[in-house]
């Protein structure tokens, strides 16, 4: 009995070595290999529910039809995941990684926890997001054109934390004059909504996802009125009207009309970038860094195949929202809008959080 | 409405979601079984067969693992003394000693009746709950929620044993532990010892098997014998099933405790099961035996954390906010199948709310049967001697706890939390106070800033549901004090004499000096991330002094003064090792891990252990041996989790699974 147990045991090790051993990189065919998607947030956050949302798709043009599969690695919102993939992943296109808003921030703000180094890996595909403000009706006000009555009133904002995402939007309640008073602590976003349901906050945003499910029947019921939706960055990295929202202005367009001039100067500057590493670039996939070309080509053209599949088309539509999914060069060029920051502006950013929300990026 | 309530029963046993539902109950049974897992994971795994599933199977399927996982958790709680998942580790207190005494049978069908009662709960709560629950949960704003966590702090009261300081000192010491991270209202890094591993906090999980797995499993090994110290298991199947009945009152109020809990969004499961505890003492005539195996204790937790699940999915269908780590998976699960939760699912699919409200109550039914039938066989691990358990318990919880970051520093968290575990058993302090207030710290520091950011006292004061809750902890605090069980907690103390208090000393002095780091740590951050410690600091430190005062007057009959390691138990009890034995022997493992990883790590300390400690041959020690090392290179495939990686690894490439 013990020794037909060892000698299974022996085999079952043999078996899974000879597995693991490193195949020799000729032509790259990932034929009954399994990929690793590293998600470094727990199951069920928005980060997962993209990655997850891929699986089949990659599965399906992959050359060799590989098993994919999430490996969730949660832990410092983010960076322990990403710095594990950064000093640890071997470039044999077997695993990759989706990073965050909330991945990209830090080290944006060059976070001391942060060691990995965007310029080293490859993107892959962007899942661009946008988002919608909206406020609760009492103000009187009934869409982005009169703002100027929110001016001088008594705003509330619910936010994540002083580095994440929702810095952005309280950002741009800045850039359109408005001063609100943001309030730490939220564990989710669906948490700020809550708070605006119940009166506590006045004015949250939600995803365009998340907006369209749950806000848009407040809507309806009269409980939220929406002002504008932060828009998407175009070729030229201007931002643009969002293509999910239609009939809303950009911040851009609110901006113009608030201050009578086009937006521009270091903190515009500021806020796109910040706009773009938390929004038009949020989720990204990466190859981590040296991985030959060979097997960048291979997950390129994979990636290309999978944005033209007519089912994901539909499918992403609904659960991506109306965004182009960027691939190939388009990738690089609006994951290094996020991450090639001109220094004055990144400086002004660190500026703004340290004097008006207590930011300490080197707290030790 | 009625007729769609009786399709979707007609549509779920008839069709192949049945199949499914059973398939999720299984899992779900394993994972809660299981130390290293929980719903939380249990639920990420069933996440990728979800895709493509029709979506009644899939709601079965997923419902059926959510309902059970605290069915299944119950086995390892009451036969090992280890948590099987946070929900259930108040079920140890009065499980485990059932256990010991041979009462095993008894404990185990009685947790299962109540946890099924406590599920169909639930479930009908649910019923009637998701079309009108709307307006009742807007109405708990961030005040009230912090009233209900400060109710759960005042059952720390009824879980101090014979000293209410010393409570109190526990209670305190876990707030501390749980202020260290970042502050929520400024992100600042408190109490992180230049080390960002800290940045997020001390994790749950190390806490919870620190705490109460490490001490167990090192008492159980110095006195070298089974966990059961009758010969059997007990033949109290039935007398359990009787018990539920005879306490159904008991069952009842704490699985409406488990509902109310669980439906409010942000307080989370781990708190249920020790207020559903708190509240079954309070409410309780005799309060003598409990902690000492009084079958009460059992059934009010099971029947609470059972129904927690259905109070989670309130929030969790009409507003699309999980109530539970478990349902916020179960939420990412509804969107992969296309259902977006919301009211308005709510209302136009209820052929969708109801088919996932009889998965839960089925499921609930199913669950306790299967672990009805595995009992048997389960039940009698606790007659096995408990140095063939306890290396396979050791590597369990060592992974578990390597779980929730995967990194080193979980280990060493674990490992500091065992100590800390220790010397609470050892001298008296109350680990269930000291892990409810890390469990509730966040929390209370949370819907403090924030109740102060969004409302005025005036504000509050108009709001009549701060009024009822301010009168319920009235009312708890009340009888809680007047009729505090001053029962000892922690087991009996040694014979105590004035040269033998030094130890007791020192242990107050360690607290002390944690207390004057936490004020110097936070002395330079703003006020609103350094006021929370503060504020428990100068609380704690007056505590501390007094409880040294006495120990330093040395009178011998104040309940404070309390060590079970006072003298040498080498001949009470059959103690045949000292606590600094196997703790060295711990330490030697983790110490194996550090250098050559996890699994090579495991395999060497089996051999070393099995051939030192037990009279097993090579033969057998190699078959358990070997048997350990497939179950993680298993689970580690299988999950796609890691295993800790040693010095070993990171200067070698070693192919998987030693790499």
């Amino acid at each position: 009995m013990g020794r037909i147990w060892l000698a299974a045991f022996a085999m079952l090790l043999g078996g899974v070595m000879l597995q693991a051993a490193p195949a020799a990189a000729q032509a790259v065919d990932f034929k009954g290999k399994r990929i690793e998607f590293i998600v470094p947030f727990i199951p069920g956050g928005g980060t997962d529910v993209w990655a997850r949302f891929f699986l089949p798709y990659l599965e399906k043009y992959l050359p060799g039809n590989p098993t994919v599969l999430v490996k969730n690695q949660p832990g410092g919102n983010g960076i322990a995941g990403a710095n594990q993939f950064h000093l640890r992943s071997q470039p044999d296109g077997l695993t990759v990684l989706g990073t965050s808003g909330s991945v990209q921030l830090p080290y944006l703000l060059e976070d001391p926890r942060v060691k990995y180094e965007y310029k080293e890996w490859t993107p892959i595909l962007v899942s661009p997001t946008g988002g919608v403000t909206y406020i609760r009706p009492e103000f009187g006000v009934k869409s982005a054109a009169d703002i100027g009555k929110l001016k001088g009133q008594k705003i509330k904002f619910g936010s994540q934390g002083v580095s994440s995402i929702d810095m952005v939007v309280a950002l741009s309640y800045e850039l359109l004059g408005l001063d609100p008073q943001v309030v730490f602590g939220l564990k989710g976003r669906a948490d700020g909504r809550l708070a605006l349901e119940r009166g506590e906050t006045n004015i949250d945003y939600q995803i365009t996802g998340a907006f369209l499910k749950n806000v848009e029947p407040l809507v309806k019921a009269g409980k939220a009125v929406p002002l504008y939706a932060f828009g998407v960055l175009d070729d030229k990295g201007e931002v643009v009207r969002d293509p999910s929202f239609p009939g809303m202005p950009s911040v851009a367009e609110v901006y113009e009309k608030m201050h009578g001039r086009k937006p521009a100067g270091v903190e515009w500057e500021a806020y796109k970038a910040f706009f773009t590493a938390g929004f038009a670039a949020q989720k990204i996939l990466v190859l981590p860094k040296g991985t030959p070309a060979n097997i960048i080509a291979v997950w390129r053209e994979a990636a290309r195949r999978v944005v033209s599949d007519p089912e994901f088309v539909t499918r992403s539509r609904n659960e991506l929202g109306d965004y182009k999914q960027a691939i190939g060069p388009d990738a690089a060029t609006l994951t290094n809008v996020a991450i090639q920051v001109d220094p004055a502006a990144k400086a002004w950013l660190k500026n703004w959080l340290v004097t008006k929300y207590n930011y300490k990026p080197d707290a030790d | 409405m009625l007729d769609v309530i009786a399709t979707t029963f007609v549509n779920l046993v008839t069709s192949a979601s049945l199949i499914y539902l059973l398939g999720g109950v299984l899992l779900g049974l394993v994972v809660g079984i299981l130390p290293a897992l929980g719903g939380t994971a249990g639920m990420a795994l069933l996440i990728p067969f979800v895709f493509g599933l029709e979506p009644n199977a899939a709601l079965a399927m997923m419902t059926g693992l959510l309902a059970v996982v605290a069915t299944g958790d119950t086995v390892t709680s009451i036969l090992m003394g280890i948590p099987g998942s946070a929900a259930s580790q108040a079920t140890i207190l009065d499980g485990f000693p059932l256990a010991k005494r041979g009462e095993a049978a008894r404990a185990l069908s009685a947790a299962y009746v109540a946890s099924a009662a406590g599920g169909v709960i639930g479930a009908m709560v649910l019923t009637a709950a998701i079309l009108v629950a709307r307006p009742i949960i807007l109405a708990f704003g961030t005040g009230e929620m912090l009233l209900l966590v400060l109710l759960g702090i005042s059952m720390v009261c009824v879980l101090s044993g014979s000293s209410l300081v010393k409570g109190l000192i526990a209670c305190a010491l876990g707030l501390l532990v749980g202020a260290v991270g970042a502050a929520p209202a400024t992100s600042e890094y408190r109490m992180i010892m230049g080390n960002f591993y800290l940045a997020d906090g001390v994790p749950l999980v190390a806490v919870a098997l620190g705490v109460f797995a490490l001490p167990e499993i090192i008492d159980l090994l110095r006195r070298d014998a089974a966990i059961s110290s009758a010969m059997s298991i007990g033949r109290g199947w039935l007398q359990g099933a009787i018990d539920c009945w005879i306490h159904k009152g008991v069952v009842l109020r704490t699985s409406a405790i488990g509902c109310l809990i669980g439906a409010l969004p942000g307080i989370g499961g781990s708190v249920v099961d020790w207020i559903a505890y708190g509240h079954t003492v309070q409410t309780a005539r005799d309060k003598s035996q409990f902690g000492k195996g009084d079958i009460r204790g059992v059934i009010g937790v099971e029947a609470s954390n059972n129904s927690v699940q259905g109070g989670a999915l309130v929030p969790t269908l009409i507003f699309g906010i999980p109530g539970s780590g478990s349902t916020a998976i179960f939420l990412a699960g509804l969107i992969l199948i296309g259902l977006q939760p919301g009211m308005a699912m709510v209302e136009q699919n209820l052929d969708v709310t109801y088919t996932i409200i009889w998965s839960l109550a089925i499921a609930n039914i199913l669950g306790a049967g299967f672990c009805f039938m595995i009992s048997g066989q389960m039940a009698k691990l606790t007659l096995v001697r408990y140095v063939y358990l306890a290396p396979y318990m050791l590597a369990i919880v060592f992974y578990a706890s390597f779980q929730s970051s995967g990194d080193w520093g979980d280990m060493v968290a674990l490992i500091a939390m065992g100590l800390i575990g220790c010397y609470l058993r050892r001298f008296g302090y109350s680990r269930p106070a000291f892990l409810i207030g890390f469990v509730l710290q966040n929390n209370i520091e949370t819907y403090l800033y924030q109740t102060m950011q969004f409302y005025t006292l005036g504000d509050l004061a108009r709001r009549p549901l701060i009024w009822i809750l301010f009168a319920v902890i009235v009312i708890s605090l009340y009888f809680g004090l007047k009729h505090r069980p001053k029962n000892q907690t922690e087991g009996v103390s040694g014979e105590l004499s004035a040269t033998t208090l030094w130890p007791q000393a020192i242990f107050l002095l360690l607290a002390l000096a944690a207390v004057v780091y936490c004020v110097y740590d936070v002395r330079k951050f703003y006020l609103l991330g350094s006021i929370f410690p503060l504020t428990v600091c100068a609380f704690l430190a007056p505590l501390l002094l007094y409880g040294l005062w006495r120990v330093l007057a040395r009178d011998l009959s104040d309940p404070i003064l309390f060590d079970s390691e006072s003298e040498w138990r080498l001949k009470e009890e059959g103690y045949v090792a000292s606590l600094g034995h196997y703790v060295l022997w711990i330490l030697g493992f983790v110490g194996l891990t550090y250098l050559v990883g996890f699994l090579i790590g495991i395999a060497l300390f089996f051999v070393l252990f099995l051939a030192v400690k037990s009279p097993a041959g090579w033969g057998g020690i190699a078959l358990m041996t070997g048997a350990v090392v497939a179950f993680f290179m298993a689970i580690s495939y299988f999950l796609v989790l890691d295993l800790p990686r040693g010095l070993l690894q990171n200067v070698y490439r070693l192919p998987w699974p030693i790499g």
